[in-house]
């Protein structure tokens, strides 16, 4: 692997805002990543104890009139400046994110710094807010295969870890304005904010053109989140679809921890692509099904992998078995040299041509701050790549993959039966 | 940027746009087949094939050809659509020969009997899929209202009928007819070297065989203008897809119409998003365009509540005449290409995303387009250019068809 031409910096700012980026020679574009610790978990923070629903809204409001400019006017500003941008909540974070060519990306972040310090909440935005999250949700039910992955994601991981960020009808319905001002005020914040930049930028100018926009946004002070069981570990929702959505999710190291590459290994050899396990085992030999997967998921303090299949009510059964065999098979007998191999060159050839994407190189430096306090430069992913074997992967299966600790979520016309492989 | 092209010597030609920046290389074999070609017997059968050719070759099973692109780390797919199969991979450079070699090998796949049998029920089970998707549903059943019997408006993936029906020797007829090398392009985007590119074509492709493909037809067609709504009683939104005619990819119109969508239907700050989503009537409103040869549509997607579905429709036709009647002002226009530019340069910095741009053009137009002439064609439309095409295709009255909880809606006047 060879070695990267790019180069990584980072600054704090006095109010806690870190900034980390990458000047990306060979790119014309530039893109940021601005992750604001105000995802759906916060919701729950002792000090607000809001509803489901209320990190998406705030999220929206923002974006609704900022600074000088009304909702219509930041669209255009943005536009003007061939931006392509979205912001979301996630469960942990709120994520802003732009890209556009390199030459305006200084202009771009003086709208959004608008957004996140002097956004207008006009309060006759709210109800066209509401109206238009109700309608998320109602979507939602109407997508199955995102829909068991929203359910599984909160019944496995303890609250507030995979609460889901379209909240519910009735907590969108009762979230006041007075509700989404506190969520912006408390959440919004620029300690524990983390904008990563990446692409054709230059170092010392975006560093004080940053400090110079985002300077005075006032820290605030913490919330407090209390982690509380979630569950069932075993659950049917009951749905008249054409297929039964299968969803199985597993605890795996954290993204900090020594074990991290290992919980990665062992996702994607077990469903990570074509000639994983259960692509190779569900569909290819038995043509159980069209999409299959396996997955990692990273927190600070847990990890998780997951796995999805969606079949036929007539196939279901026969899917999830194969499913939990291959599991019980990777935790029983861990992984061939072979295989790990063919893991190595996948992850290394993804996290190589992410050099290409200004957008993806962005958002990988905000996450990698925000899990590790620092970059990870890619000679050391790749060393650490490099220094996996099949028996230190298979090690890891043993330890970390028992079949009792699994969380299954099926959602479909009829429940399955759970035979755990003995 | 260079330019590179050439026709091996049975009828295979071979196109390349590379450069050195890039830190990666894509190739792509563009097939001329698509569900447009298919007969009515053998409805769903293009689609079906591209899942087959996955499946195996002389020297290969499915599990070598996944594997032996997995263990370069290359990412492999393939696409079919109304008109075309696309298969593809994009890897590091230096990997390229070992990947290429799968990619080459399975343009000539053997087609067995047994995993025919087996992909089927793969091929079934995305139909179901997509059957609990009401974009989808909605998406299929308003393109055959609008296109009626030209084949346009067959459906990509067929139905659980038509491929429970189909038989191998059908399957292997139809490869036989459309496969050969005359009726394929292959294209390289990224970092390589031309005389390289070309050995390996040579070697890989030089010996296919096959006589020349059965020219397309491509008749133009002017669509239904129809309305239905299909009762869905279990969806919570309502979902519709309304299409239009427009120009057909032989058009230079093209440019003016892709703006056009862009003015009235983009997913964010376009006229369709301040009427109906800003305003929380809707949680997904959109126009886009999508040419074909010798055909185009504008393809108008709904989602909302059943309640406010009528209103919706009202408010849509709205737009759309307003449009029809006074077009676009100049500042939206230089808005929508401001959008399209940029999104034209980020996508290109990736070789993927050059490739398919590349091969298509190459295929249906035979012309090299580099990223600066199509910014420049994109720059060079004007509003009244946009009058103009509004009234030799005007967005309304459009099919209509709507699935969902509600079927108490008619065609807005």
């Amino acid at each position: 692997m060879s070695a990267s031409s790019a180069t990584i910096h980072q600054h704090e700012y006095p109010n806690g805002l870190v900034l980390v980026a990458e000047e990306m020679p060979s790119v014309r574009s530039a893109a940021f990543t601005l992750l604001l610790p105000a995802g759906a978990a916060y919701e729950t923070a002792v000090e607000l104890n809001l509803g489901g629903g209320a990190a998406t809204m705030a999220c929206e409001w923002i974006a609704r009139g900022a600074g000088s400019r009304d909702s219509r006017e930041v669209m255009e500003a943005l536009d003007d400046l061939g931006v392509g941008h979205s912001e979301s909540a996630q469960t942990i974070h709120a994520s802003l994110s732009a890209a556009t060519i390199g030459a305006n990306l200084v202009p771009a972040l003086e709208v959004f710094a608008d957004m996140v310090i002097r956004p207008r909440l006009d309060d006759r935005e709210v109800e066209p807010i509401r109206a238009l999250c109700l309608q998320n949700l109602r979507s939602l039910e109407d997508d199955p295969a995102s829909k068991v992955i929203y359910e599984l994601r909160e019944r496995h991981f303890p609250a507030p870890w995979g609460r889901p960020s379209p909240g519910s009808a009735d907590d969108l319905a009762r979230l006041s304005p007075a509700d989404l001002r506190a969520f912006h005020q408390a959440a919004h914040r620029p300690n524990g904010a983390i904008l990563g930049v990446a692409g054709a930028v230059d170092w010392p100018r975006l560093k004080d053109e940053v400090g110079r926009l985002f300077g005075d946004w006032a820290s605030r002070p913490g919330l407090t989140l209390i982690e509380r069981p979630s569950g069932p570990r075993i659950d049917h929702v009951h749905r008249e679809t054409q297929q039964i959505q299968i969803a199985m999710a597993l605890p795996a190291a954290p993204v900090g921890d020594a074990d991290y590459y290992h919980a990665r290994a062992a996702a994607a050899i077990l469903g990570g692509y074509a000639s994983a396990r259960l692509f190779t085992e569900v569909r290819e030999k038995r043509g159980l099904c069209y999409s299959v997967y396996a997955s990692y998921e990273g927190q600070r303090e847990r990890g998780a992998m997951l796995c999805h299949a969606g079949t036929s009510v007539e196939r279901a059964q026969e899917t999830l078995d194969v499913m939990l065999t291959e599991l019980r098979r990777l935790a029983v007998e861990g992984v061939g040299a072979e295989e790990l191999d063919t893991m190595r060159a996948g992850l290394k050839s993804s996290l190589l041509m992410a050099q290409e994407s200004s957008m993806s190189r962005s958002s990988a430096l905000a996450a990698d701050w925000y899990f590790l306090g620092r970059v990870r430069p890619l000679v050391e992913i790749s060393a650490a790549l490099d220094a996996l074997t099949a028996e230190s992967v298979s090690d890891y299966a043993r330890r970390f993959l028992t079949l009792d600790d699994l969380t299954i979520l099926t959602l479909g016309p009829n429940p399955l039966k759970i035979r755990l492989p003995g | 940027m260079r330019f590179h092209q050439t026709t091996l010597d049975n009828g295979l030609e071979v196109i390349a746009e590379l450069n050195d920046a890039a830190h990666s290389i894509a190739a792509g074999f563009f097939v001329k087949a698509g569900s447009r070609d298919e007969a009515a017997d053998l409805a769903g059968v293009s689609h079906f094939l591209e899942h087959m050719m996955f499946k195996g070759t002389a020297t290969r099973d499915s599990l070598a050809v996944n594997l032996d692109f997995d263990r370069v780390g290359a990412k492999h797919n393939a696409q079919t659509s109304e008109e075309d199969t696309f298969y593809h991979f994009t890897s590091l450079p230096e990997y390229l020969p070992k990947a290429f070699d799968v990619l080459a090998d399975i343009l000539r796949p053997t087609l067995r009997e047994e995993d025919f049998e087996t992909e089927k029920k793969v091929i079934i089970e995305e139909i179901l899929m997509y059957m609990d998707n009401p974009m989808s549903v909605a998406y299929e059943a308003a393109k055959a209202a609008h296109f009626g019997g030209h084949p346009l408006g067959n459906s990509i993936l067929g139905t659980v009928e038509s491929i429970t029906a189909l038989k191998a020797d059908r399957m292997r007829g139809y490869f036989d007819s459309l496969y050969s090398p005359s009726n394929i392009v292959l294209g390289f985007a990224g970092k390589g070297d031309w005389d390289e590119l070309v050995k390996l074509a040579a070697s890989h492709c030089g010996a296919w065989a096959g006589a020349g493909a059965p020219a397309r037809l491509a008749e133009p067609v002017r669509g239904a203008r129809a309305f239905q709504s299909i009762l869905r009683e279990e969806d919570q939104q309502e979902t519709i897809v309304g299409v239009g005619d427009g120009p057909p990819l032989e058009s230079e119109d093209r440019y003016a119409a892709h703006l056009l969508a862009t003015i009235l239907g983009d997913h964010a700050s376009s006229r369709l998003y301040w009427t109906l989503i800003d305003p929380g009537c809707a949680d997904g409103a959109e126009l886009s365009y999508q040419d074909y040869n010798q055909a185009g549509g504008f393809y108008t997607f709904l989602s909302c509540e059943p309640d406010e579905a009528q209103a919706n429709l009202e408010r849509i036709g709205e737009v759309y005449r307003q449009a029809m009647a006074e077009g676009v002002s100049d500042q939206e226009l230089a808005r929508a290409k401001n959008k399209v530019l940029s999104r034209s340069v980020l996508r290109s910095e990736r070789p993927m995303g050059r490739l398919g741009t590349l091969g298509f053009n190459w295929v249906y137009r035979r012309e090299y387009q580099s990223l600066e002439r199509e910014m420049e064609a994109f720059s060079n439309v004007s509003a009244e250019q946009i009058r103009r095409l509004l009234n030799e295709w005007p967005l309304w009255p459009m099919t209509i068809t709507a699935v969902g909880p509600t079927t108490d809606l008619h065609a807005p006047e």
